[in-house]
């Protein structure tokens, strides 16, 4: 075994072009494992776990790059070495454009008539960028999390003074008159407009409203804490009114997974005064709230997509698949008697939420890292039980490496790992598709897909894939040609992450729901 | 810039940070500038945080 630890001083990257090059190196021929990462405490610390020299490490600081790779030979950690110092240089065009800007104000010099500022560096420094864009006039899109609880309610309150928009931090997606910022979709210019807490959430309702052939004014994220009682809701009761006094929405649609009850009443009692139908999606409320005045309160993603485009259009609309029972039986058709267990495997963590909420009345128990009832948690991720849901988006599955809607690495592993377990029926999946995510994410499953019921099928087995895409035709991936490529390897794919979900259970269930 | 008058306007964005999201507004065909951030070194935060307090 042979090994390389390298530190460049004062060489930055972004954490998304690190960890992709690491995913790439990790996966040459010969490589032991390998990370490309700042030398930060918590990526140093994991290096001096995997066995890489302490002392060396000491020596880089949060601004240097480092690069340590491990290998079977020499002739393989060559190869990775210079693999990664071609990625490092041409992912990094920027790095080439001598001419960018280096703060916020030079930036300002060349784009004066700037009104949005997207900040997504380390969360120790986002709060200095984001006050600053605030005290220049600027609204904000803050990706970053790990900005303390504090420091959100001081920007918002900030913006609040001078009539701009902090969404943020920790949000997902935003788009703002088509324009998608962070991890998005393209969909079509429509009246609905959404207001959420919620990024993969956000994703999924507004590409069933572009499926259902309507479209989207603007989506407004909070960030996923903005309904917390520390924050108050600052930002969604400023979307809300945003929205109601936008002559292009003619419906508002508010999502939140996690919501405290105190300041859910306070923010509906805003989206009860503004004049407009709204519809909520409180994911993760127990409350049950009923349909009074101009609110709807919704249970899934698809019905809350449902009611959006049918209060718009005055319509019945439904993109529930016609066929789902015969679908159904096809599926447990290939199953034995021992298989009745559902695995979801998520990187969308509203939708792995979203799906233990339709599985929990079939099943009465479901296993999670992200468990909706506390006693569900699950000991270990290693090994799942019974039936299990598994957001793949948590700290514990993305330390030193791209999300799983980046990276499908660990997935297809996990994949692999599932359909081994003689009791499981279903491998049920979320694909995402948008700006930011995979360039091809059936590509990356469909050959495991393949390779898995090989397998199996050696040892006179078979298993369920299920899927729901979040995406558009008019997204880089393309929602049909993913689709196909899916549907051709076996995978049966659904309409909605509820349906497939529904449609999971159905299949475990052999139809007895 | 307020914020009504950002809903009327496609956004002109300055992006700091991940290089993914410049380019996929690039792809939209969106107005945007991407900052060459680099953290500060850890001398200069403590400078900046005393200059932050004045």
């Amino acid at each position: 075994m042979v090994r390389i630890l390298r530190i460049e001083k004062e060489h930055y990257y972004d954490s998304v072009t690190m960890m992709k090059v690491t995913s790439e190196i990790s996966a040459m021929p010969g490589i032991k494992q390998a990370a490309v990462a700042m030398g930060t405490p918590l990526n140093k610390k994991f290096m001096v776990d995997v066995g890489f020299d302490e002392g060396k490490l000491a020596e880089a600081t949060s601004n240097d790059l480092v690069i340590a790779i491990e290998a079977i030979d020499e002739g393989s950690l060559n190869a990775a070495l210079a693999k990664t110092e071609e990625l490092l240089s041409s992912t990094s065009h920027i790095k080439q454009v001598a001419t960018f800007p280096r703060t916020l104000d030079s930036a300002l010099v060349e784009m004066p008539d700037a009104n949005m500022v997207c900040i997504s560096v380390p969360g120790q420094y986002a709060k200095r960028e984001a006050i600053k864009s605030l005290e220049r006039g600027l609204n904000v899109f803050l990706f970053s999390s790990d900005v303390l609880g504090s420091d959100e309610v001081e920007l918002k309150r900030k913006a609040e003074e001078r009539g701009l928009l902090v969404m943020g931090p920790d949000c997902g997606t935003a788009i703002i008159n088509g324009v998608a910022l962070g991890f998005g979709n393209a969909v079509r210019k429509g009246r609905i407009g959404v207001v959420s807490a919620s990024g993969t959430g956000a994703q999924e309702v507004t590409t069933l409203v572009h499926k259902m052939g309507f479209g989207i004014s603007h989506v407004i994220g909070t960030g996923s804490n903005d309904l917390s009682r520390e924050v108050g809701g600052i930002t969604t009761i400023r979307g809300l009114k945003l929205l109601s006094s936008d002559p292009g929405t003619d419906v508002i649609i508010l999502i939140a997974k996690s919501v405290d009850p105190k300041i859910a009443d306070i923010v509906l009692e805003t989206a009860g005064n503004c004049g407009k139908p709204i519809i909520v999606n409180f994911l993760g409320s127990e409350h049950k709230y009923r349909r009074w005045g101009n609110l709807t309160p919704c249970s899934t993603l698809e019905e809350t997509a449902v009611e959006a485009c049918k209060a718009v259009s005055g319509r019945k609309i439904s993109i529930e698949r016609p066929d789902l029972f015969a679908l159904a039986r096809r599926e447990w058709g290939r199953l034995s008697d021992r298989q009745e267990y559902v695995r979801g495997l998520y990187s969308g963590g509203t939708l792995c939420y979203e799906a233990q909420k339709v599985l929990l009345p079939v099943f009465g128990k479901v296993y999670s890292n992200v468990p909706i009832r506390p006693q569900d948690r699950l000991q270990g991720m290693a090994r799942s039980r019974q039936n299990t849901c598994i957001d793949m988006g948590t700290e514990e599955f993305v330390r030193g490496r791209a999300h799983p809607m980046i990276d499908f690495t660990l997935r297809k592993t996990r994949i692999k790992k599932e359909a081994e377990d003689p009791e499981v029926a279903v491998i049920l999946l979320d694909v995402v598709l948008g700006y930011g995510a995979n360039p091809d994410p059936a590509g990356e499953l469909v050959p495991v897909v393949s390779a898995t019921r090989e397998s199996l099928a050696a040892e006179g087995r078979d298993v369920s894939f299920v899927a729901s895409i979040v995406g558009t035709d008019l997204d880089p991936q393309n929602v049909l040609e993913q689709e196909k490529k899916l549907t051709e390897a076996g995978v049966a794919v659904l309409p909605s992450n509820a349906q497939a979900a529904r449609f999971a259970a159905m299949v475990a269930k052999r139809g007895n729901l | 810039m307020t914020t009504e008058k950002l809903l009327n306007e496609k956004p002109k964005v300055i992006n700091i940070g991940i290089e993914l999201f410049y380019e996929s507004l690039v792809k939209q065909g969106a107005k945007v500038l991407q900052v060459n951030w680099k953290p500060p070194a850890s001398s200069d935060e403590e400078l900046l945080d005393i200059l932050d307090r004045l």
